[in-house]
């Protein structure tokens, strides 16, 4: 098990490598920095000086092989735009960014899998019919409209809910938390439901199928030859088995919760580390980019290795397999 | 006794917090974007200016009129007996925030910093040659030659504190080279109104009022910044009472925003026009189908074009009203604006034909246009509009649309044949337009000299400008270049950018051309 953690860790490290190479071929078709960083009043000559003392320069695998030693010293070098350390900055923003997406997946969870198990268990009652067509909208409606949608709702109309940012935040230290106020609570509530809409209606459509799937099996005839009661069947039986293929999508979602909540967060004027990079983006502050791809790099590494070790857990099959290759 | 006098202390006491507590205003504003940094001369920035010009404060400063005040400096005025010597008088009594006294030392040092290697500021004070303390409170500014318009350019040079800035490491600006983060960026002493109280870049900074400032005491007692970057939920913050000034308003919500109760917008034009260039020297376009003469070389052409852009339709149709069509490269606060350089021409496609005929292009030729989409308001959508107008004299004009990083390089190294740009004039004075847009792209002139205009009889009148001190000889320099530009046709005006803040009722604040709103104008019913 230990060796298999190391393993998936030393490929992590070759996919970020891989990331910052593709990133740092890409960032000189992104723009010139050097235009948004300078005035109209500067003259060519001080705009080359700046782009010289930047080395934007030298050719991409220079630059590539710079950003990687200094990263590797813990340097990610200064935000072209904020003019602070990158890393600040990252860590500044990522707490936000954790909240909001551990809140929306634990609803997307929840809800989608209740309702997916609802809507399999009852596939002719009309409630089932009116869920399912609402996950429609969940999977098309882009996210923006949906986040705007809520917004004129919630917030002007009927005014029960802020429209934008992250209310009160309490600093821990290292970890600045809007779960411990009452306007950092409720500043939270659309940004999650609107970041979950497409993870849930994604939950429950599959919960749904693999249920439909699973209950046609000869072992829950069995179950409820044997008499078993419904909810013995349905709950033990047929969801637990169920869950593998949920933990994958629901692990991999995860990831893109966290690294793909950049138009949700600057609808909501969120301030995590997707609309840092939006903001970054813009004005091609390359320090802040570079640093964020390799953060997304590494989320999904991690994400992908928990879910891998989830398996394990779940699925007795593959415990007995390891064990005996081991012997 | 003791417990009378203590009691009636208390009482005294009590009664004034509760009279500053009725008086405390808070005013939660909200634009688009965030200050980049504190530090007062790292950046030459819109954005970064307005939230500076709060806690820093300059020497002159810039009314909603578009003219010179008083500020730090009380009197200003060319040496008696040296026309290169421009003389400051500063204002006596005035403490930073750290409870430094401001003296004629810290105009010194702040000048020198603006003008050293990293600071974006330099540019603005070239021609200084040297700035000397004559006494606590006069200062004296060497210049290379001449500088009649000199003072123009410290409108957004802040003041630093000398003590407190070599105490703290900043004689220098920001480095990016180096790696390392200057104390400047995020910590202040100014002398300004307010004082910073709370700072998280791009979620929200606070404010508060100065009570030792030397002005007259703003009515609005805290400021609470909030950058909100989406258009959609920047309006949907006002209309929800979330904030109550919004600086950047879309054009599209004016009229919504005007019809909704409790919330009133104030437009006004800022100091910003729209134009098209186009390539005007002899070597044939890259992008056009005629590949061995420039057809924008052809004053015909440009003629034509002219006559074929109807201003008042994009006016109307495009900025929703939200705009003034001009045909002079120039806003109207402008030293050397004319009511008759801004007339514009009939629209008469009939005769652009003609002129397009003549010229012998009478079956039209192809160009590509670029256009920034995120800079300008409505950028795009003027493009788009102007192609098809162009359409009609037979000028087929693919459209690229790029985002503004990627638009400035083009621009910049001169790889456009037909292009959109946008262009402020911070001096409010026509030599600024003519040495970058006007003057042959030559060292430091005509750096966005992006037709490649070049006449050097020009080139002469624009460099004299410099130097020139009899300033009604001077005005007539200023037409004189202004009616060769305006029959060689350098450029293709479209309008004068208009500005919209829209907040609640009560509150009263008037449009800044520069788009620097100072809270301290701000009048509260």
């Amino acid at each position: 098990m230990l060796a298999f953690i190391f393993k998936r860790l030393g490929q992590s490290i070759i996919v970020m490598l891989a990331v910052a190479l593709i990133s740092f071929i890409m960032f000189r078709y992104v723009g010139d920095p050097v235009a948004s960083m300078v005035s109209q009043e500067a003259t060519i000559a001080d705009q080359e000086l700046l782009r010289e003392r930047l080395g934007l320069n030298d050719p991409f695998y220079v630059q590539f092989f710079r950003f990687i030693m200094n990263a590797l010293q813990g340097n990610f070098g200064i935000s072209y735009r904020l003019q602070t350390p990158v890393a600040d900055l990252i860590m500044s923003r990522l707490p936000a960014t954790i909240e909001l997406a551990l809140t929306s997946a634990t609803i997307a969870l929840i809800v989608g899998i209740v309702a997916g198990v609802f809507t399999a268990l009852n596939r002719k009652s009309p409630i089932a019919a009116g869920i399912m067509a609402f996950s429609l909208i969940g999977v098309s409606l882009p996210t923006f409209l949906i986040g705007i949608g809520l917004i004129y709702i919630f917030a002007v109309e009927l005014q029960w809910l802020p429209s934008f940012g992250r209310g009160q935040v309490v600093d821990l230290g290292w970890w600045r938390t809007g779960f411990l106020t009452e306007t950092g609570l409720r500043s939270l509530i659309l940004p999650a439901i609107t970041l979950s809409l497409f993870q849930m209606t994604l939950i429950m459509r599959l919960v749904r199928a693999e249920m439909l799937e699973v209950l046609r099996q000869d072992y829950i005839k069995f179950a409820r030859a044997r008499g078993l009661s419904k909810r013995a069947i349905n709950f033990s039986h047929a969801l637990k088995n169920t869950m593998v293929p949920v933990i994958t999508i629901a692990g991999l979602q995860l990831g893109s919760i966290i690294t793909g909540a950049l138009i949700t967060e600057t609808v909501f004027q969120w301030p995590g580390i997707g609309s840092l990079f939006l903001s970054s983006v813009a004005v091609v502050d390359v320090p802040v980019m570079a640093a964020y791809l390799i953060f997304v790099g590494f989320v999904f590494v991690i994400v992908n290795l928990i879910v891998d070790i989830l398996y394990y857990v779940v699925d007795p099959r593959l415990r007995v397999g390891g064990s005996s290759k081991g012997h | 006794m003791a417990n009378k006098l203590t009691g009636i202390v208390a009482v005294l006491l009590a009664s004034s917090v509760m009279i500053s507590a009725a008086n405390a205003e808070t005013l939660r504003w909200a634009r688009q974007s965030d200050a980049l940094t504190l530090d007062p001369h790292s950046q030459n920035q819109g954005v970064t200016h307005t939230f500076n010009h709060h806690i820093y404060e300059t020497l002159l400063d810039r009314d909603v009129e578009g003219n010179l005040q008083p500020r730090l400096a009380t009197d200003w005025y060319v040496k008696e007996g040296d026309e290169t010597v421009w003389v400051f008088e500063l204002r006596e009594g005035v403490t930073f925030h750290g409870g430094e006294e401001f003296t004629a030392e810290d105009v010194v040092f702040s000048i020198e910093r603006a003008k050293s290697d990293n600071s974006n500021m330099r540019q603005l004070h070239a021609d200084v040659v040297s700035v000397t303390a004559v006494d606590d409170y006069t200062v004296e500014f060497q210049m290379a030659g001449p500088s009649p318009l000199y003072p123009n350019n410290v409108t957004n040079t802040f003041i630093m504190d000398k003590g407190w800035s070599e105490a703290n490491d900043l004689v220098g600006v920001q480095d990016f080279a180096a790696g390392e983060e200057n104390f400047a960026v995020r910590n202040t002493n100014g002398t300004g109104p307010y004082i910073l109280t709370e700072r998280d870049p791009d979620v929200r900074s606070v404010m508060t009022v100065n009570e030792n400032w030397w002005g007259d005491a703003p009515a609005v007692t805290e400021i609470v910044y909030t950058p909100i970057s989406d258009s959609a939920t920047r309006i949907a913050a006002l209309l929800s009472g979330e904030v109550d000034l919004v600086q950047d308003v879309p054009v599209q919500d004016i009229e919504r925003l005007a019809g909704s109760p409790g919330i009133k917008v104030e437009t006004g034009p800022e100091n910003r026009t729209i134009y098209f260039g186009y390539r005007m020297d002899d070597a044939p376009l890259v992008s056009s189908n005629i590949t061995d003469e420039n057809p924008f070389a052809n004053p015909l052409v440009r003629e034509a074009m002219e006559l074929v852009v109807d201003r008042n339709a994009i006016q109307q149709v495009v900025m929703r009203g939200q705009s003034i069509p001009t045909c002079v490269n120039m806003p109207p606060f402008v030293a050397g604006w004319t009511e008759e350089l801004d007339a514009c021409p009939a629209v008469d496609v009939e005769r652009a034909r003609q002129l397009m005929e003549e010229a012998g292009y009478g079956d039209g030729f192809s160009v590509t246009l670029d256009t920034p989409n995120d800079r300008y308001v409505n950028d795009e959508a003027i493009a788009q509009a102007v192609v098809g107008m162009l359409g009609q004299i037979g000028i087929d004009v693919t459209l690229a649309s790029r985002p503004v990083a990627q638009h400035s390089p083009l621009i910049l190294n001169n790889e456009t044949d037909f292009y959109l740009l946008g262009w402020g004039v911070p001096t409010f004075d026509s030599a600024y337009i003519f040495n970058d847009l006007v003057h042959t792209k030559d060292g430091n002139y005509g750096t966005y000299n992006i037709g490649l205009y070049s006449n050097p009889e020009l080139d002469e009148k624009i460099q004299s400008l410099g130097t020139m001190t009899d300033l009604e000889a001077r005005d007539a320099v200023v037409a004189e270049i202004w009616d060769q530009v305006q029959e060689d046709r350098v450029f293709l005006t479209i309008h004068v950018q208009a500005l919209a803040y829209a907040m609640k009722d009560g509150l009263t604040l008037a449009v800044h051309p520069e788009n620097q709103p100072r809270m301290t104008d701000v009048v509260i019913d």
